[in-house]
């Protein structure tokens, strides 16, 4: 079995040879290569995107570098220091979202900032963070499959948090944030007959989100995505035109810089959410498949790191952060292409922002401090 | 921890693996519904969605042609373009117009008459049609607008061609005015053709001559962005200019008629009667035709179309006058041509003509009357009674026939479409009309121009210039071009000359001398105002046309009168006799002197001429 071979071949690393460069400095090469390989075509993209702005691609870089730094940072940290700390960790992240319903700084018709002297953060993007390390941390401690009981006090971690974030409003975010939670849970052995009794539940669930949580505009991006031809000039905009983008490009694309889309302004947000666009019209479905190759092998190397995690908090994480890693994509193509509503997700490592480029990287960071703090003797199999 | 002595590592390790396997495949099977949406939008939707995106960036934008321009018979300009930069609005592009309206009356002034004709426009315009807000902008407008422009969706500043009169008034109803296409001429004009252009001929030489003076448009295919603005331009065919266009109408001549009509109304048409070719034709009071090529407001054209004096009225081709004794000529030549009466036939006039069995006198404007008087006589001196006498003999239908074949009761079909057909009273009009028959009373007005008869200084100039060719028909006409696709349609009723020209020449020259003398001789009409100091043979008609009908045996007082009901004065007239190379008919509305307006013409016309080709050096004033 290929599993076994792998493991096999770590052992071999691990034991037969003295700790290798990156065993002492906790950095995965593999995977590290395959971001940079990632975060570097984004740039290029990113300058088209901006309609050749060097600047911001100046700045996306400097953010990646500061990105790159913290992940370097973080993946030193042992993933027991990580566990422990865990329900500190929850209950500030919490705090800060009530902070940020109470205190926090309006803008674009939401609430997800929190101002400091020099600089503004968004706690939800903690959360992110925070989410998958709790959830872990607590079922690791659990017997698994877990219990009934277990299930619930996982369902009250989730949703605090999920609550809370989908008030600001972000619903794209608690989205997200609620996965990473659920798939600790599901990787932990929920049992089956919960998870089909749960999509039972899910058809008047989403009745009474529909019509007591979400607001207008939420809903309306919602049917907005299931017709977008009823609003061609409003809010159906973005889905038509991404839409016509990405159809353009066709198989070889019209080459980089040529985008007429993105370059002639009818693409809206080329360059944050609907980058991708840019990427399908300017590289056609060629370069898309070369996108997902490259996210393939990103996401390969992190269920490789989830196999080979040798405690069950690791295992648990690390499958979380890549489950997760994998929604981002999933949403954001998705929503791009014209298959979901637009909830503005962010094509991860590519559009342009420093903010989710240091979440996403500083989770990586985690997966590179699981497999680089194992401790080979404690390997059972 | 005390659940870890409970936990069996092992298992809790197969059961998230096998969490984990199950993920992976669930991932490879969403993300292979990612691959095939992209696959379907990339290849199977490719050529429609290709097309779409085209379609966003790439606009076919019309050249609009330049007009063509229109000069007088001297090469000097009567109608032309000149460049105007324009502020306009494409009404689709934006979303909340009023406010676009007040950020743009801060960047520079906006009258309350140019938003009003804004949205008047704006009503008429067609979908997505650049709707001027403002013309004439000046170049720190320009400037200051477009530094604005990325917060004005919709607006942009184009240089467009506009149409100038640089004469003003002096042509406005002969070379006419263009105007911006409204509702009813887009239900008649060419789309197609029209792309780009706002303005088309509504009246005079710039209506007829249109589908040459307009061109061809020239198309570009440019790539906007999503703003609507052009960034650059792909492709080009330009466009092909209307004809320039040449009249036979002289600027010299025209002042001279509005000089010499003053602030009088009438009206003035001077023609080449070898060609037909219009040299002056005036309607006064006239109007600014600049006024209209960029929309006129409510106000002034209601001042316009109200007035009592009808400046907006092309008198010369419309007004339909009673012609009077100038028809006097043609009526000789029909009592002639009837065998009615000899050259030497004459009649004793008393001063009035009594038809047998009835009271009714008709009288002679000499009410003493003119004693024995024979034709030639007749004509000179305008004598009513003979023609009173002779009018029973002659009847009705010959009078109708032989005056019909001078154009009388016709259009004459020169090439501007304004133009009124007269009215030449026939037994079978009448009966139509009223229901009633003849009355042998109503030949007896009709052979001196009154009653029923109507006629056009554009008819009576015509009628004059046949007689001056001596019977040869020619067509009135203002373009010196052949252009047969315009012209074609304005070929009026066709009038029969064949009798005309069998009549005995002898006849011609008859009447003509009697014409010759109206002016020369001292017992002529108008001997005492033109005849003297003429340097050329001029022969002329007079005729008094009353406007209100005198009760039986009253004097009247044309002072007394009030302005509108005196009687109108017209004269008609060519020159020189020998060669006659000036025909003009005038028309005097409540006033007198026509023959006076007619002199001044002829000698603006004829004496630089003469004294050129007599090669005289003495100059006689």
């Amino acid at each position: 079995m290929a599993n076994q071979d792998f493991v096999r071949q770590i052992n071999l690393d691990g034991i037969g040879r003295a700790p290798g460069l990156g065993l002492r400095w906790h950095i995965d090469f593999v995977l590290l290569g395959f971001l940079l390989l990632l975060c570097a075509s984004g740039l290029f993209l990113l300058y088209s995107a901006t309609g050749q702005d060097l600047s911001v691609v100046i700045r996306q870089a400097t953010y990646l570098g500061i990105s790159l730094l913290a992940m370097l940072l973080v993946s030193q940290i042992p993933p027991r220091v990580l566990m422990q700390s865990a329900k500190w960790f929850y209950t500030g992240g919490v705090l800060l979202l009530l902070a940020v319903l109470l205190f926090g700084v309006h803008s674009k018709g939401a609430q997800r900032w929190i101002q400091l002297p020099g600089f503004r953060f968004q706690p939800s993007e903690i959360i992110k963070l925070i989410m998958p390390i709790t959830m872990a941390a607590f079922l690791a401690r659990r017997r698994l499959p877990p219990s009934l009981k277990d299930v619930a006090l996982s369902l009250l971690i989730v949703a605090v948090p999920v609550v809370l974030i989908a008030k600001q409003p972000d619903l794209g975010t608690s989205i997200l944030i609620g996965s990473s939670g659920i798939f600790v849970l599901l990787l932990a052995g929920l049992r089956k007959r919960i998870i089909f009794s749960a999509i039972c539940m899910a058809v008047p669930s989403i009745y009474i989100l529909w019509h007591f949580f979400m607001y207008d505009y939420q809903k309306r991006r919602v049917l907005t995505f299931l017709n977008p031809e009823s609003d061609p000039w409003g809010s159906g905009w973005n889905i038509i035109q991404s839409t016509i983008a990405i159809g353009s490009g066709g198989v070889d694309g019209k080459g980089w810089l040529m985008g007429t889309q993105s370059h002639l302004d009818f693409l809206p947000e080329s360059h944050t959410d609907f980058i991708l666009a840019v990427l399908a019209e300017e590289f056609g479905l060629v370069g898309c498949l070369t996108l997902f190759t490259t996210y393939a092998l990103i996401l390969g190397r992190g269920i490789f790191i989830t196999l080979n995690a040798d405690t069950l908090f690791g295992r648990l994480l690390a499958g979380s952060i890549t489950l997760t890693f994998f929604v981002y994509i999933f949403v954001n193509v998705g929503m791009v292409s014209g298959l979901l509503p637009v909830v503005g997700v962010p094509l991860p490592l590519v559009s342009r922002g420093g903010t989710s480029l240091i979440t996403l990287l500083v989770g990586f960071g985690f997966l590179m401090s699981i497999h680089t703090h194992r401790s080979f003797l404690g390997v059972s199999h | 921890m005390p659940q870890d002595t409970l936990k069996d590592h092992g298992a809790e390790k197969r059961l998230v693996n096998t969490r984990i396997w199950v993920a992976v495949g669930l991932m490879a099977l969403l993300g292979m519904g990612l691959i095939s949406r992209l696959f379907y939008l990339q290849v199977v939707r490719y050529n429609e969605l290709s097309t779409q995106s085209d379609e966003n960036r790439l606009l076919l934008q019309p050249i609009p042609p330049t007009r063509g321009l229109i000069y007088d018979t001297n090469c000097k300009l009567l109608a032309m373009n000149t460049p105007s930069h324009i502020l306009s609005i494409v009404r689709e592009q934006t979303r909340d117009l009023e406010g676009l309206l007040a950020s743009i009356s801060a960047l520079l002034p906006l009258s309350e008459g140019e938003l009003h004709r804004f949205h008047q426009r704006l009503k008429r315009r067609r979908p997505y049609e650049a709707v001027p807000l403002k013309f004439d902008l000046t170049e720190e407008e320009i400037a200051r607008i477009t530094v604005n422009l990325f917060r004005l969706p919709g607006v942009d500043i184009n240089a467009e061609l506009i149409r100038r009169y640089p004469e003003g008034e002096l042509f406005a109803h002969s070379v006419g005015y263009v105007g911006r296409i409204n509702d009813q001429d887009l239900k008649k004009l060419d789309p197609a053709i029209y792309s780009g252009t706002h303005t088309t001929g509504k009246i005079g030489v710039e209506r007829s001559y249109e589908a040459v003076l307009l061109g061809k448009p020239g198309y570009q295919e440019v790539e906007t962005n999503a703003r609507g603005r052009v960034l650059r331009v792909l492709k080009q065919e330009k466009p092909v200019p209307g004809k320039d266009i040449n009249l036979y109408l002289d600027i010299n001549l025209q002042k001279a008629a509005v000089k010499a009509i003053g602030d009088r109304r009438g009206a003035l048409v001077a023609m080449d009667p070898k060609t037909g070719g219009v040299m002056a034709m005036v309607s006064n009071p006239s109007f600014d035709p600049n006024l209209f090529v960029t929309g006129i407001d409510t106000k002034t054209f209601n001042a316009l179309n109200r007035d009592i004096e009808r400046p907006l009225y092309n008198r010369a081709s419309l007004g339909e006058y009673p012609p009077a004794s100038t028809v006097k000529p043609v009526m000789g030549l029909a009592l002639l041509a009837n065998d009615v009466v000899t050259p030497e036939d004459k009649i004793f006039d008393k001063g009035w003509f009594q038809l047998p069995g009835s009271d009714h006198r008709f009288r002679n404007w000499n009410r003493s009357g003119h004693g024995w008087v024979d034709l030639p006589k007749a004509i000179t001196v305008s004598n009513d009674t003979y023609f009173y006498i002779q009018a029973g003999k002659l009847g009705i239908d010959n009078l109708h026939d032989f005056a019909s074949q001078f154009g009388f009761g016709h259009r004459t079909g020169i090439d501007i479409r304004e133009e009124r057909p007269g009215l030449l009273p026939s037994r079978e009009w009448k009966q139509g009309v009223y229901g009633e028959t003849w009355y042998p009373g109503e030949t007896v007005i009709a052979i001196i121009g009154q009653g029923y008869m109507l006629a056009t200084p554009l008819q009576l100039v015509e009628s004059t210039a046949l007689i001056a060719n001596r019977g040869r028909y020619v067509q009135p006409r203002l373009v010196k071009e052949d252009i047969p696709e315009v012209q074609g349609e304005f070929w009026g009723d066709d009038i029969e000359t064949d009798n005309a020209d069998d009549t005995d020449a002898m006849n011609w020259e008859l009447i003509i001398e009697a014409m010759e003398d109206v002016v020369h001789s001292p017992q002529g009409t108008a001997n005492w105002r033109i005849g003297k100091g003429l340097k050329y043979r001029m022969a002329a008609k007079t005729g008094t046309a009353q406007v209100v009908s005198i009760a039986q045996g009253e004097e009247y007082d044309a002072e007394q009168l009030k302005e509108f009901e005196r009687d109108h004065s017209l004269f008609v007239a060519f020159a020189p006799v020998e060669d006659p190379q000036i025909a003009i008919a005038v028309i005097l509305e409540n006033s007198n002197g026509a023959s006076n307006v007619a002199r001044d013409v002829m000698d603006t016309f004829l004496l630089p001429r003469l004294s050129a080709r007599q090669n005289t050096t003495k100059e006689d004033t």
